[in-house]
């Protein structure tokens, strides 16, 4: 077990490094000069010179590298160019907002799936079970941005429900998290669906019904737990990459967080605030990554005594 | 001469990977087994699940890397082969698989299936030949020539077996495998299976290494029988005589534990006591010592070795006479 | 009143057009304490005849169009969910072919012996009894076992486990539906011993679901032989082995190889298990009877009692006996 996490913690280490090069060497293949992002198309050729001096814009490609890693490994991420606020505070006060809207999003939307996919695998070829199919395939092939701006435009503006934009307080996240959810119900619905069908056809449902088992203890103690295994993977996935969907909703409804920021920071060319904000969401995939495995411990016994 | 001699053969499978991929244990799935298989000759191999028959019938042909021990064919040692070498010697050995239908490609036709095993080694210079090979192969294995150009799923478990049998035969092999051949077969299929593998050994002369768990099946087909324990052959003989008079504990319980259909049989049943033990920590001393019924005190420490006690019977048994 | 009475069940799948009747006018009775045997290829309807028991088959894809199943005297089919539910591992228990199939992986295997206690004898849901229930299958050390999951046990123990479990209702009627066929003969033999014991020393019946006539004999009083859906021969164990009426019957017999004989050859039946779907029309057997008649493909034979206690599907039955037929070999 300490072995298999060893082991676990040694690749996410890997990967972060191999992260943090690959988006240093993109961005700074960029063309574009960033010293003259940062002073604007005016600027005077001695203070552009100096900003070159300062962030070693004229030292080679390796050796900038080099600081840029020497800094990560001490948790220093650098500074806008923009705004000159520390990488590392900027998305540290943006955090709470989007991990907020993403929560609410996640429990939504697993709080809606979950029930579906159930019921659906229950009821399969019912016409409850096919409608549910049409407003999954509907719901997943919404296009994000399309989707917040609708339900903004209809249920904020024209029926004020909601508020438009901004953010203070819990009111303002509904909405935007909603949007996200009803962006995902649908796939979740159908792989819950889709697992839970095969486990109702296994030979241990079979053994519960058999022994007397009422039929909502069937589905959800002995199917549902089974069936959430290969679930719970994915939904680590999604959380780590949920920060896509974040982007466009948090856009458009103008939250202060890490996808508002991430946005602006690449109009800008603030090249410290792009690669924080990769580097950031790497985090996130390597730690849901991690998640799983010690949540799979818990979920499938069967993993323990395979390691 | 023997066509197929195994000596010390080993198969040794890691287990357990390190943090850096060094490898801490092994699965003994063979551990130094030794016999001979005559030419035209049917060799049994029988045992329970796990026991490692199956690598043993992979590594005989090579289709698993030995990690010791010779494999002399035709008096060549093919163990150390690989590459174009062993290739151009695999028409002379082939296998037959337990799930028919596993080992057949379902996007294939039957004759697209058998011609390739013909157009791996060559042996269909035209597309007439070829044609007619297949044809005369289909009828050999009691199959329909017209449906030849049917997929996999369109037949059932026996005749897909039927198929897996002609693919083999088709490069005239000296020796084939079979692995548990009729284990997943209808008792009324089962036999028809196994009437047409000894007719086909008939007339081609072909030698099989036969595995099944059915000791009763074992003993019809085969001349020979070897009982597999954790990896090691504990007793070898012609099969009458190991079925008439076995001499290691574990062939006296598995023989008597072989349902038989009279129910006024007089058979007593020798209960073992637990299950088959893991090859990684196999026990020490004689393997079968935990659920042996007779065992002694001197089984725990030593291993019995593999003795004659009469003209071709072997047995690894301390007490066995 | 017997303690099981089938009475011409019909069950299909499917609907319209594309209905399969997988069985089809199934009777069978078994006493209090008696053991019933039911062999048959596979897809001869063996396992929905038994699951039918307490209406286990999920419906749909079935339909159970015809016929009645009393137990003690109730018909199953017309119990409302809540009456099924104390018959299912409560009256009748059951015991499935792929023991560490049929455990819950995620349980350990105390809690789900502890769930059937909890459904059936409540008063008796705790570690003690299920020790003890644990101890009767012949499992050692009970009290260590108890916080395994079941993918720790070896399949032997696996089945042991299920075999517990189905006793803690004290059932009347223990349905084993294949129970040896995934295990190794060693641990066969533990378990056919085990089953054996088990229902003298409980006096339960015992349904047991078998492809292999060789556990027959040890066993069952009675035995019927299914083919296609339907039986085909019905008798004490010792009549029907020795003194086979059915051609099926005589011909599966007689393809089984036999440790004690000598046989230069196998006599193979010809042909293949028909699917479900395309029964031979006529007597369903006909295509592959070594002893068929012309009138054999059109006229489909009843399942007649021939004497005291033997039912055949086959009117030709009397004039294909041979005088000694038996080759009890076999
Ligand atoms: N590729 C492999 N890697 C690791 N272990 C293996 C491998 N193949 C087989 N084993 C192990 O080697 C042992 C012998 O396996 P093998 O399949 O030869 O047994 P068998 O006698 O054919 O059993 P069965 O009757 O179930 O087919 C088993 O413990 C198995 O788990
Ligand atoms: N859920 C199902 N849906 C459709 N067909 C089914 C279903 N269950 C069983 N059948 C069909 O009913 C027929 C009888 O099946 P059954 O399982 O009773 O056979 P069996 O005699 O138990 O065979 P086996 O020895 O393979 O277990 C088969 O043709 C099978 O395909
Ligand atoms: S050597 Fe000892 S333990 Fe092994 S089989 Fe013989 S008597 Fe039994
Ligand atoms: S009715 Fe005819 S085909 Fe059917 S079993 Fe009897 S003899 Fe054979
Ligand atoms: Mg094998
Ligand atoms: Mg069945």
């Amino acid at each position: 077990m300490l072995l298999r996490l060893g082991n676990r913690l040694f690749w996410s280490a890997v990967t972060l490094l191999g992260t943090a090069v690959l988006t240093f060497l993109l961005v700074n293949a960029v063309p574009g000069d960033v010293a003259r992002v940062i002073a604007g198309p005016k600027a005077s050729p001695e203070v552009i010179k100096a900003i070159h001096t300062k962030f070693h814009l004229d030292e080679p490609i390796w050796k900038r590298l080099g600081y840029h890693l020497n800094n990560l490994a001490h948790g220093d991420l650098g500074q806008s160019y923009v705004t000159e606020q520390p990488v590392a505070e900027a998305i540290l006060t943006r955090l709470p907002t989007t991990a907020a809207l993403s929560t609410l999003a996640i429990i939504l939307w697993m709080f809606l799936a979950v029930p579906l996919g159930v019921l659906t695998a229950k009821y399969s070829g019912s016409w409850f079970d096919r409608f549910v199919l049409v407003m999954a395939t509907l719901s997943l092939s919404l296009p994000a941005f399309w989707l917040a701006r609708m339900l903004q435009y209809w249920l904020s503006y024209k029926m004020g429900w909601f508020p438009v934009a901004g953010f203070r307080g819990f009111s303002h996240l509904l909405l935007p998290a909603g949007t996200l959810a009803l962006l995902f119900v649908g796939y979740y619905a159908r792989l819950i669906h889709s697992n839970m069908t095969e486990v109702l056809n296994s030979p241990y449902v079979r053994a519960a019904r058999a022994k007397g088992a009422p039929e909502t203890v069937v589905l959800f103690r002995h199917g549902l737990r089974n069936a959430m295994i290969p679930v719970v993977t994915i939904l680590a996935m999604d959380v780590a990459g949920l920060l896509g969907g974040v982007m466009f909703t948090e856009n458009v409804f103008a939250l202060p967080g890490i996808g508002t920021l991430a946005v602006q920071s690449v109009f800008n060319l603030d090249v410290p605030v792009i690669m924080g904000t990769v580097m950031f969401s790497a985090v996130l995939v390597v730690a849901a990554n991690l998640m799983v495995d010690v949540l799979y411990q818990w979920i499938d016994p069967r993993i323990k005594s395979a390691a | 001469m023997n066509l197929l001699e195994i000596q010390d053969l080993k198969v040794h499978f890691p287990v357990a990977q390190r943090l850096f991929g060094r490898t801490k244990e092994f699965v003994r799935a063979v551990d130094g087994v030794s016999f001979t298989i005559a030419p035209g000759e049917t060799v049994g191999l029988v045992g329970e699940s796990g026991c490692g028959k199956t690598t043993l019938g992979r590594a005989a042909i090579k289709l698993v890397e030995p990690t010791s021990g010779r494999i002399m064919f035709e008096g060549e040692d093919i163990a150390a082969l690989s590459g174009k070498e062993l290739r151009a010697r695999r028409r002379r050995f082939q296998m037959i698989f337990q799930d028919p239908f596993g080992s057949l490609d379902p996007r294939r036709t039957v004759s697209e299936i058998i011609g390739e095993a013909l157009d791996i080694h060559g042996l269909a210079p035209d597309a007439s030949a070829r044609r007619q090979r297949i044809d005369a192969l289909l009828k050999d294995v009691g199959l329909d020539p017209s449906h030849a150009s049917r997929l996999p799923h369109e037949f059932s478990g026996g005749q897909r077996q039927r198929i897996g049998i002609a693919r083999a035969v088709a490069v005239e092999p000296k020796l084939i495998v079979c692995d548990e051949p009729v284990s997943a077969l209808d008792v009324s299929v089962q036999a028809q299976i196994i009437n047409l593998l000894q007719d086909l050994q008939r007339e081609h002369g072909i030698a099989y290494l036969f595995v099944a768990h059915d000791l009763a099946v074992v003993k019809h087909i085969s001349r020979r029988i070897l009982v597999m324990y954790l990896g090691r052959i504990v007793e070898s003989g012609e099969a009458k005589e190991v079925c008439r008079a076995p001499k290691h504990p574990y062939t006296q319980a598995l023989l008597s534990a072989v349902p038989v259909v009279d129910p006024d049989s007089k058979r007593q049943r020798i209960l073992l006591a637990g299950d088959v033990p893991s090859p990684i920590h196999p026990p020490g001393g004689c393997p079968f010592h935990p659920r042996c019924p007779v065992a002694e005190a001197r089984c725990k420490t030593e291993v019995p070795p593999l003795r004659e006690l009469g003209s071709g019977h072997w047995a690894a048994c301390h007490l066995a006479t | 009143m017997p303690l099981l009475e089938i009475k011409n069940l019909q069950v299909e799948f499917g609907s319209g057009a594309h209905a399969a009747r997988a069985v089809d006018g199934v009777s069978l009775s078994l006493e209090a304490g008696k053991t019933l045997c039911l062999v048959g290829e596979s897809g001869s309807g063996k396992s929905v005849t038994a699951l039918s028991i307490a209406k286990l088959v999920p419906s749909p894809p079935a339909r159970y169009v015809g016929g009645e199943i009393l137990i003690e005297g109730r018909d199953v089919l017309k119990m409302s969910s809540r009456e099924l539910r104390d018959i299912r591992g409560g009256l009748v228990s059951y015991v499935f072919q792929e023991p560490g199939a049929s455990l819950n992986p995620v349980f350990r295997i105390g809690a789900q012996i502890k769930e059937s206690l909890k459904y059936h004898r409540p008063a008796a849901a705790n570690d003690t009894e299920v020790i003890r229930l644990l101890k009767l299958v012949g499992i050692p050390a009970p009290e260590s076992r108890l916080r395994n999951y079941p993918h720790e046990l070896s399949g032997g123990m696996q089945q042991r486990v299920m075999i517990a479990m189905a006793l803690a209702s004290q059932p009347k009627l223990l349905v084993a539906d294949e129970p040896t066929t995934a295990l190794d003969v060693t641990i066969q033999a533990q378990i056919i011993e085990l089953l054996g014991d088990l229902r003298k020393q409980l006096g339960m019946a015992v349904l047991l679901i078998t492809h292999n006539l060789g556990i027959v004999g040890d066993l069952a009083d009675d035995v019927a032989v299914m083919y296609a859906g339907q039986i085909v021969e019905h008798g004490p164990v010792r009549e029907v082995l020795q003194r086979p009426l059915h051609p099926y019957t005589q011909a599966l017999i007689q393809s089984v190889p036999d440790l004690e004989a000598e046989v230069e050859r196998l006599t193979a039946i010809p042909g293949t298990v028909p699917l479900l779907g395309s029964f031979p029309g006529g007597c369903r057997f006909h295509p592959r009877c070594p002893k068929a008649q012309a009138s054999c493909s059109t006229q489909a034979p009843e399942l007649a009692s021939v004497k005291a206690g033997r039912r055949v599907r086959c009117p030709l039955w009397d004039s294909l006996l041979e005088p000694q037929t038996v080759s009890h070999r076999a």
